[in-house]
């Protein structure tokens, strides 16, 4: 797979090493800004309040 | 053969580096962003009281007090001061409601519970861990031990009394208005803190319990205990 993607790469080695890079920055990014900020509430990690047991009700809230 | 494991290997060393990122996300990231958000808060709140003009009605006198309105979902209302904890719980935000988008802001207030001051239980939530992990001392709290709350128009110092590390999550009986007696009319003015316990865990929670002891105008000096706040 890695292989594969590395082949694909265009350019020589120093502009392929830059795409890499690149390309591997983007995905964290997209990670961090959109794909673990969505996932965070849905898992049971953190809860700090007393409630039914339902842990990812974000709008109804707690009581 | 030889290439189909490799792509398998490859697939579980991606979802290893996977699973790293999502904790470098949720122990390092996840504060540094409710940091920013927790001063931002701060932020407004207090320019919030001072664009609404000065104090309107003065503060309660600890006489009857009319019952205070609920704030909208997710928005700042008062600011919370815990010496104990100073290094996170210092003029930290305290919005309406428990999601995690708002915990992520600051302390959370349980909807329809009592507002500052009020007859009743003021109960708030906070992170122990990750979001800044207000609460992340929250085991070194003491018997005696003072918590301020700032509102537009007073000081609120609750003097804590009581904790039980051992709740469960289902536990709801402890933000209710007289806690362990479901249906009491209150007389009291309490505060409960709920956060989670084991800390990075969520099977467990720890609760304090404390009582007003003293209130003043915002407008006035700030109470003993604070000083050089915003």
């Amino acid at each position: 797979m890695y292989a594969w993607m590395w082949h694909k790469l265009p350019g020589p080695l120093p502009a392929k090493l830059f795409e890499a890079v690149v390309a591997l920055a983007a995905i964290v990014l997209l990670l961090f800004t959109v794909v673990f900020p969505w996932l965070e509430p849905r898992l049971p990690f953190n809860d700090v309040t007393v409630d039914e047991g339902s842990s990812a009700s974000p709008s109804p809230g707690a009581s | 053969m030889r290439s189909v494991v490799r792509g398998i290997g490859e697939v579980l060393i991606t979802l290893g580096a996977l699973l790293l990122l999502m904790c470098v996300y949720q122990l390092w990231w996840t504060n540094v962003v409710s940091a920013q958000a927790i001063a931002t808060g701060r932020e407004e709140i207090t320019q919030g009281w001072r664009q609404a003009g000065p104090t309107p009605t003065a503060a309660p006198s600890g006489a009857a007090t009319a019952t205070v309105e609920q704030p909208s979902y997710g928005k700042g209302f008062a600011l919370l001061y815990i010496p104990r904890l100073r290094d996170k719980v210092w003029g930290l935000p305290i919005l309406q409601g428990t999601g995690k988008e708002v915990l992520a802001q600051g302390a959370g207030h349980y909807r329809d519970t009592a507002m500052p001051g009020e007859i009743g239980n003021f109960a708030i939530a906070a992170h122990r861990s990750t979001h800044d992990e207000p609460f992340a001392n929250f085991p070194d709290l003491q018997s005696g031990d003072k918590v301020y709350v700032q509102t537009k128009s007073a000081w609120y110092v609750y003097t804590l009394r009581k904790d039980d590390p051992n709740l469960s999550p289902s536990d709801v009986w402890v933000v209710d208005p007289v806690p362990g007696q479901p249906g009491a009319t209150p007389t009291r003015r309490l505060l409960t803190m709920t956060t989670c316990t084991p800390r990075y865990g969520s099977t467990g929670r720890w609760a304090w319990w404390g009582e007003l002891t003293a209130t003043s105008p915002t407008s006035g000096p700030p109470p003993d205990g604070i000083t050089g706040t915003a």
